[in-house]
């Protein structure tokens, strides 16, 4: 089975994050005041050949941690596996 | 000391850290990252640009290269590791040293002279050094050092953004680093780095009042 599975990478909560700041100043809060907080991060699509879901998912987790595709010190992420094909389509 | 200056591919900084470095009569050259034999050297300096087109994280990619592992050897060995700029988040994002590098607060390029002032003088580009408070350009995006350990960065830290008489205030700090951190070195000293440029403030003719401070910092490796 193939399976696309994201990665998302951001600041931790305590790190400051200027995009998303930035984003809130001059556009959200411009817009609306329900809107209070912004935070910017990086998106990551895999397709992933493995033989069930969770394996999918955690296959890019180990990838994420082992290769540091994200910073430990700063990053949180989050691995979501968003839908799956029969990979003989 | 026998120093190699490494190569990625888009490093930009290799040639005149070359310069500079023979101007302060260290013997080195240029080796190209695939080519790297760490016996073959003393000293390894990785210079600034933008290796592997800083995609993902600046310096990330270049830190997973074989190179790199190379690079930590040495470094285990206390042989001398120096990165500038890009170099300096290449050793963050390879765990040589501790910490990381973050976008600048503005979110701008900056690029500009700054003052930086020495807080440590047991590392290999610092000890001896009489001028405490020195002069060099910096030219970075993502240069906002961060630890999550406030004591340890302080004991890490090696320069300081200041003014121009070794006053550290937010006001000389020009991108929201923690505690103005412009460059750390680890315990031992022997891994030292640093987003401003010595290079760029190493000729005469390239330097606004015509300090050569760069030099100061590459004698350490001339020793």
């Amino acid at each position: 089975m193939l399976y696309y599975v994201e990665l998302i990478i951001m600041n931790k909560d305590g790190v400051r994050d200027p995009e998303g700041e930035t984003i809130q100043r001059y556009v959200v809060n411009r817009f609306t005041s329900e809107i209070l907080e912004t935070r910017a991060g990086k998106y990551l699509l895999f397709k992933v050949n493995a033989n069930n879901q969770q394996e999918a998912e955690n296959l890019v987790r180990k990838l994420a941690e082992e290769m540091r595709l994200y910073n430990p010190i700063v990053h949180k992420i989050e691995v979501k596996v968003i839908r799956s094909e029969n990979g003989s389509n | 000391m026998k120093t190699a200056v490494i190569k990625f591919p888009g490093t930009t900084c290799e040639v005149d850290v070359y310069k500079a470095l023979l101007e302060a009569k260290v013997d080195a050259e240029i080796v190209k990252f695939k080519d790297f034999d760490p016996d073959k050297y003393e000293a390894v300096v990785l210079p600034g640009g933008f290796s592997f087109g800083d995609y993902l994280r600046a310096g990330s990619i270049a830190a997973s290269t074989e190179t790199m592992k190379k690079v930590k050897e040495m470094a285990s060995e206390g042989k001398v590791v120096i990165g500038i700029c890009n170099g300096f988040q290449i050793l963050v994002e390879s765990g040589l040293l501790e910490g990381a590098l973050l976008p600048n607060l503005n979110l701008r390029f900056i690029s500009k002279w700054v003052y930086i002032k020495v807080v440590r003088d047991d590392t290999v580009l610092t000890r001896g050094l009489d001028k405490k408070i020195l002069r060099m350009p910096i030219a970075h995006a993502e240069g906002r050092y961060y630890h999550e350990d406030v004591e340890k960065a302080k004991s890490l830290a090696v320069f300081l953004y200041s003014d121009e008489f070794g006053n550290v205030s937010e006001k000389a700090n020009p991108n929201g680093s923690l505690l103005n951190i412009a460059g750390i070195a680890n315990e031992e000293g022997n891994v030292v780095g640093m987003m401003p440029h010595p290079e760029r403030a190493s000729f005469k003719l390239t330097s606004p009042t015509e300090e050569t401070d760069g030099l100061l910092l590459f004698r350490g490796l001339s020793k």
